[in-house]
C-alpha cells in the first residue's frame, strides 16, 4: 500500500505540480483572475455597453468628469469614456493575442527548422534573425506601419515582425537541447519522419518557455500597440483604442486630466496582469529559480 | 584581442547591408510617393514626373539600392526629401540630444537598479523584497509615454517645478530620462535579482561560507561580482535601444533627437532621412555591442582566455 | 561477546572532538516537510578517520551542513538535539562564532571540484582567502608564503597560483579545493564524497593525499563516501546511516568482520564481506529508501528488510551495543531468534 502511494506521489504529472506551484503564488493569481476578468469583458464588450455609446459624440456632454451617469467622464468630443475603455479592451487584447499567434507561428517555423536541419540552412536564418533583431523593434513596426497604413492587420504584422526573432530563438536553443538525446534518436531509427518528429517531440518540449515568453511579449505589446497609437500609427480613431484615447486627451489634460490618468491605467493592469501570470509560469515551470 | 575587435566591426558589415536593404525594400515598394508629398497638391503631372527622374525614383528598385550604398559608402546619405536637409548634418545636430537622453537614462537605472536587484535578492521573501519587486513589476507594466505625461500634468502643470518640452537646460531632462530609464530599471532590478539569486546557490558561495568569509565578502567579492556578467549584457542591450528607441519619449518632450527625427521621416515617407538614421542607430548599437563583450572579457577570466588563448594561459608568464 | 546496553559513547571523553546526540534536521520545502536527519548520534575522536556511508538521501550531507550550521536558509532547520565542538555549543552559538569556526577549526570539502571553485577568482586568491579570514596578523607576505606551501603539499606548483579554476583539471581543482580547506590546520575536516566526481585513477592520488595530510596536521575526517573500498582503506571507524539514522557503528574491523550485523549492512556488501577482496561498489538493495517526507512507522528499513518481523514494523529498535560496535535492529536484541546466529 505505502509503496503503491508513493509510486503515484512520484508519477504526478508535470502540468500537475506546475500548477501546484502556480497555485502557491499570490501574485500570479490575482494576475490570473484580473486577466480573466478582462477577457470576460473583451468577449461580452456588447452585453456591457452599447458600442454606439463608445463613438457617439454627444457635443453638450463634452470635457464632464467622472460622474454617476459617466462614470469615466467624456471626452472632448463628448463621448463615455467607460464605453470606450470597455471597448478599447477588446481591441488591446484581440491585437495581443493576434500579434503573439503570428510571432510565436512564424518563430516556430523558422526556429524549428534552424535548429533541426543545422548546418547552412541554420546560418542563413539565425542571421536574417539577427538583422531583424538589430533593429529597435519600435522603428521597425513604425516603417512596417509607415509603408503598408495603419490598418488593423498591418499593424499586427507590423509588431508581429519584430517579435519573431525572440521565439525563433527560444525553438531553436530548445532543440539544440534535445537534439542529440536518444529518444529522437529512437524516433529516428523507427523512421519518424522529421516533420512528426518536429511534431511530436520538439515543439512539444519547447512549449514551456514559449508560453512564457507569449505571456510576458504579450504584455509588452499591448504597451507597443498603445504608444503606436499615441503617434497616431496605431489604431485610428474613431475606433476606441487605450493609446488613441491618451493622444486625444493630451491636450486637455492641464485641465482635465481624467483624460489621460484612465487609459493609462487601462493600460497598467492589463499589462501587469500578464506580467504577473507570465512571471508566475516561468517560476512554476522552472522551480529551480525559485526558493 | 585587437583581431577579435576587427573580426566584429568586419561581421557589422553583412548587418548594416541586410538592415538597409530591408528599411529600403520597405520604404520603396510599398505605396506612398515622397514626391507628392513633397511638391504638394498643387503640382501638376509634369512637375511631379521631372522630380521623379531628378530624384532617380523611375530606375528599378534594385538600381535605386546599389546606388544609395555607393553613395552612402562616399559619406553622402543625400538631402530629406521633406526639407531637403543634408541628412548626415541633421543626424549629427540631433544625435547629442538622444545621446545625452540614453546616458542619463542608463545612469539612472544602473545607479539605482543594481543595488536595489542586490538587496532584494540578499533579503528575498522580506517585506523590502516584496515591495521592490511589486514595484518593478509596475514599472515594467506602463507606457513610458504615459509616465512622462504624468510627470508633465505634476512637475510641470501642477507644481511649476520643471520645464515640459525642450532641450535648454540640464532641468529639461530630468523628466525624459526618468521616463526612458523606467522600463530599463526595472528590467535591471529584476535582472540583477534573479541572477543574484541563481548565483547565491552556487556551489563556490557555499564553499566561501564553509571558509567563515563575512557576509560582506560573500556578497560583494563572491556574488555580486560573478552576477554582474550577465547584467551587463542587459545594461548594453537597454543601451542600445535607448539610443534607437526613445522616439516616443522624444516626441512626448518635443526633444529634437533621433526618435523623434525617426517617428517624423517615416510618416513623411522620407526614404533618406529613415535609411541614415536607422543605420546610424545600427552602427552605435553594433559598437555598443562589442564594448559589451569586450568588457565581459576583461570582467571573466573564462572569456578572456578565449579570445586571446595565449595571453591568459599564464603558463608562460613569468 | 560482552553485551552493555547503549551507549557508545563514554570512552574517553577527553579524546572527542565532535559529538552529534539526539540530532533531528528537517527541511521545509515547499512540498511538505522532509525529515533528514532523524535521531543521530555520532563521535569523531581527535586525529580519527570516520567514514560516513549510505544511499543518495541517508542524510549524510545534511549532517555535515548542520555541524557547519550552513544548512540552507529558510528551509533547513535543526529542531532538536546537539551538536558539540569540543566546547563549543554548534547549535547555540552565535553566527559571529561560527564564522571563526568554519575554516579554521572545521573545514568542509565538498562533492564537486567543478562547481566548488569561484570562477573569477585566481586560486591563489582562493587559497589566500581563508588565510585572511583567519589569520588577521598575517602579512601579505607570509599569506603568500602559505599560499606557495599549501599548493606544494597539495601538488600543484606554486606558479600557477595565478591562474582560474577554468585552466585546472577537475583533479586539480580537488586538490585546490583541499588545500583550502587544510590551509587553517582546522582540527576537523568533513569529505563530503571528495572523490566521485573525479576519474577512477585521480581518486586514489587524491585520497593518498588527504591521508598524508591528516597525519602531518593531525586532523580528524569525516569522510563521507559511497566507495567501501575507500572506507577499507582509509578509515578507522565506520558510521552507516539510513534515512537519517546511524544504524550501524564500529571499528573497520568490526564492521567488515564482526559477526552481528545490521540487515542493510548486510545488503551493501551483498554477501559475507572479505577485506581481501575488496569490495568496491554496492550492490543494490531492492526497494527505495523511505520517502523522507513520509517515513513509515517502526524501523525505517523495515519495507526492505529481508529479515523482517512483526515488532519492526511497530517499534524502532533501540541501539544494541558489543564492545566498539553498535547495531539499531531488532534482530540483535536478545531473546529474538535472529540473535541465535551471534
Amino acid at each position: 500500500m505505502e509503496q503503491e502511494a508513493r509510486r503515484k506521489y512520484k508519477k504526478k504529472s508535470k502540468l500537475k505540480s506546475v500548477w501546484i506551484r502556480f497555485r502557491r503564488n499570490k501574485r500570479a493569481l490575482v494576475g490570473m483572475v484580473v486577466l480573466l476578468m478582462l477577457i470576460l469583458i473583451a468577449v461580452f464588450a456588447n452585453f456591457i455597453v452599447d458600442y454606439d455609446v463608445a463613438i457617439s459624440q454627444v457635443m453638450k456632454d463634452r470635457l464632464q468628469t467622472p460622474s454617476a451617469a459617466h462614470w469615466f467622464g467624456t471626452d472632448h468630443l463628448g463621448r463615455d469614456m467607460f464605453a470606450r475603455i470597455i471597448y478599447g479592451t477588446r481591441t488591446s487584447l484581440f491585437v495581443g493575442i493576434l500579434t503573439i499567434a503570428v510571432a510565436v507561428t512564424f518563430g516556430t517555423i523558422i526556429g524549428a527548422i534552424a535548429g533541426y536541419y543545422g548546418g547552412a540552412v541554420d546560418n542563413i536564418l539565425m542571421r536574417f534573425v539577427d538583422v531583424l533583431m538589430a533593429i529597435p523593434s519600435m522603428l521597425l513596426a513604425i516603417s512596417v506601419v509607415a509603408a503598408l497604413g495603419t490598418g488593423l492587420v498591418n499593424i499586427v504584422i507590423a509588431m508581429s515582425v519584430s517579435q519573431i526573432p525572440r521565439f525563433a530563438r527560444i525553438v531553436r536553443a530548445s532543440i539544440m537541447s534535445i537534439k542529440g538525446q536518444e529518444f529522437i534518436e529512437a524516433a529516428k531509427a523507427y523512421g519518424a519522419s522529421d516533420l512528426r518528429i518536429i511534431s511530436k517531440y520538439i515543439i512539444p518540449n519547447a512549449l514551456g518557455p514559449i508560453i512564457v515568453q507569449a505571456t510576458l511579449t504579450m504584455g509588452t505589446m499591448i504597451l507597443t500597440v498603445s504608444s503606436l497609437s499615441f503617434v497616431g500609427l496605431g489604431i485610428q480613431p474613431p475606433s476606441p483604442e487605450w493609446g488613441t484615447m491618451l493622444a486625444e486627451g493630451k491636450d486637455q489634460m492641464r485641465y482635465f486630466p481624467h483624460l489621460v490618468t484612465i487609459p493609462g491605467l487601462a493600460i497598467i493592469v492589463a499589462v501587469l496582469s500578464l506580467n504577473m501570470v507570465g512571471d508566475g509560469l516561468r517560476d512554476a515551470l522552472d522551480p529551480r529559480l525559485k526558493n | 584581442m585587437i583581431k577579435f575587435i576587427i573580426k566584429r566591426l568586419l561581421m557589422l558589415i553583412p548587418v548594416l547591408l541586410g538592415i538597409s536593404f530591408i528599411i529600403f525594400a520597405i520604404m520603396s515598394l510599398t505605396p506612398g510617393d515622397p514626391v507628392r508629398m513633397k511638391l504638394g497638391d498643387g503640382a501638376t503631372e509634369e512637375e511631379i514626373t521631372a522630380m521623379r527622374d531628378e530624384m532617380g525614383l523611375n530606375d528599378p528598385f534594385l538600381v535605386q539600392y546599389v546606388r544609395y550604398v555607393k553613395n552612402a559608402l562616399h559619406g553622402d546619405f543625400g538631402k530629406s526629401y521633406r526639407n531637403n536637409v543634408d541628412v548626415f548634418g541633421e543626424l549629427m545636430a540631433r544625435f547629442p540630444n538622444t545621446l545625452r537622453l540614453a546616458v542619463f537614462g542608463i545612469l539612472i537605472s544602473v545607479l539605482i537598479g543594481i543595488p536595489v536587484g542586490v538587496i532584494s535578492a540578499v533579503k528575498q521573501y522580506s517585506a523590502a523584497d516584496n515591495i521592490i519587486t511589486i514595484l518593478a513589476l509596475l514599472m515594467t507594466s506602463l507606457p513610458s509615454f504615459w509616465l512622462g505625461l504624468m510627470m508633465i500634468l505634476l512637475f510641470a502643470n501642477k507644481l511649476h517645478l520643471l520645464p515640459a518640452t525642450g532641450v535648454d537646460t540640464w532641468k529639461h531632462f530630468i523628466m525624459p530620462s526618468i521616463a526612458v530609464a523606467a522600463t530599463t530599471l526595472a528590467t535591471l532590478i529584476r535582472m540583477t535579482r534573479s541572477t543574484m539569486l541563481d548565483v547565491i546557490r552556487q556551489d563556490y558561495v557555499r564553499t566561501a561560507k564553509a571558509k567563515g568569509a563575512s557576509d560582506r565578502a560573500i556578497v560583494f567579492r563572491h556574488e555580486l561580482r560573478n552576477a554582474l556578467l550577465p547584467v551587463i549584457t542587459v545594461i548594453g542591450v537597454n543601451f542600445g535601444s535607448l539610443l534607437g528607441g526613445a522616439m516616443i519619449a522624444e516626441t512626448v518632450f518635443a526633444i529634437p533627437g533621433l526618435g523623434s527625427l525617426m517617428v517624423a521621416s517615416v510618416r513623411a515617407k522620407d526614404t533618406p532621412m529613415v535609411m541614415a538614421s536607422v543605420l546610424f542607430v545600427a552602427v552605435a548599437v553594433g559598437v555598443i555591442n562589442l564594448i559589451v563583450d569586450i568588457l565581459y572579457a576583461y570582467v571573466d577570466p573564462r572569456i578572456k582566455s578565449q579570445y586571446g588563448a595565449h595571453k591568459a594561459s599564464g603558463r608562460d608568464r613569468k | 561477546m560482552p553485551f552493555s546496553s547503549r551507549m557508545n559513547k563514554g570512552i574517553n571523553m577527553s579524546e572527542q572532538i565532535l559529538e552529534i546526540k539526539d540530532l533531528h534536521v528537517v527541511y521545509n520545502t515547499d512540498e511538505g516537510t522532509v525529515y533528514a536527519i532523524n535521531g543521530m548520534d555520532l563521535s569523531v575522536e581527535k586525529g580519527q578517520v570516520l567514514g560516513l556511508v549510505g544511499e543518495t538521501g541517508a542524510g549524510k550531507t545534511t549532517m555535515a551542513l548542520s555541524v557547519l550550521r550552513l544548512l540552507p536558509d529558510r528551509i533547513g532547520e535543526i529542531k532538536s538535539g546537539s551538536i558539540r565542538l569540543e566546547d563549543t555549543d554548534i547549535i547555540r552559538a552565535p553566527e559571529a562564532e561560527m564564522k571563526k569556526i568554519r575554516g579554521n577549526k572545521i573545514s568542509m570539502i565538498f562533492q564537486d571540484p567543478m562547481t566548488s571553485l569561484n570562477p573569477i577568482m585566481t586560486v591563489g586568491e582562493q587559497i589566500a582567502e581563508v588565510l585572511e579570514i583567519h589569520n588577521r596578523d598575517m602579512t601579505k607576505q607570509q599569506i603568500e608564503e602559505r599560499v606557495d606551501e599549501m599548493l606544494t603539499l597539495v601538488g600543484i606548483s606554486p606558479e600557477r597560483k595565478t591562474d582560474y579554476p577554468h585552466q585546472f583539471s577537475g583533479g586539480m581543482k580537488q586538490r585546490v579545493v583541499i588545500a583550502i580547506a587544510l590551509a587553517c590546520t582546522p582540527d576537523l575536516l568533513i569529505a563530503d564524497e571528495p572523490t566521485t566526481a573525479l576519474d577512477v585513477t585521480i581518486q586514489d592520488q587524491v585520497l593518498q593525499m588527504m591521508r598524508g595530510l591528516k597525519e602531518k596536521f593531525n586532523t580528524a575526517m569525516i569522510l563521507i563516501t559511497h566507495d567501501l573500498g575507500v572506507v577499507a582503506n582509509n578509515c578507522d571507524s565506520v558510521a552507516i546511516m539510513y534515512a537519517g539514522e546511524v544504524i550501524e557503528y564500529g571499528t573497520v574491523e568490526d564492521i567488515f568482520e564482526g559477526e552481528e550485523r545490521h540487515p542493510y549492512t548486510a545488503g551493501l556488501f551483498g554477501s559475507i564481506p572479505d577485506l581481501t577482496k575488496k569490495e568496491r561498489r554496492l550492490h543494490p538493495i531492492d526497494g527505495l529508501m523511505p520517502d523522507p517526507s513520509n517515513l513509515p512507522e517502526g524501523c525505517a528499513f523495515h519495507e526492505r528488510c529481508p529479515k523482517c518481523m512483526d515488532i519492526c514494523r511497530t517499534t524502532k529498535p533501540e541501539a544494541m551495543q558489543f564492545g566498539t560496535h553498535m547495531i539499531r535492529c531488532h534482530c540483535c536484541a536478545p531473546g529474538i531468534d535472529g540473535r541465535e546466529t551471534a
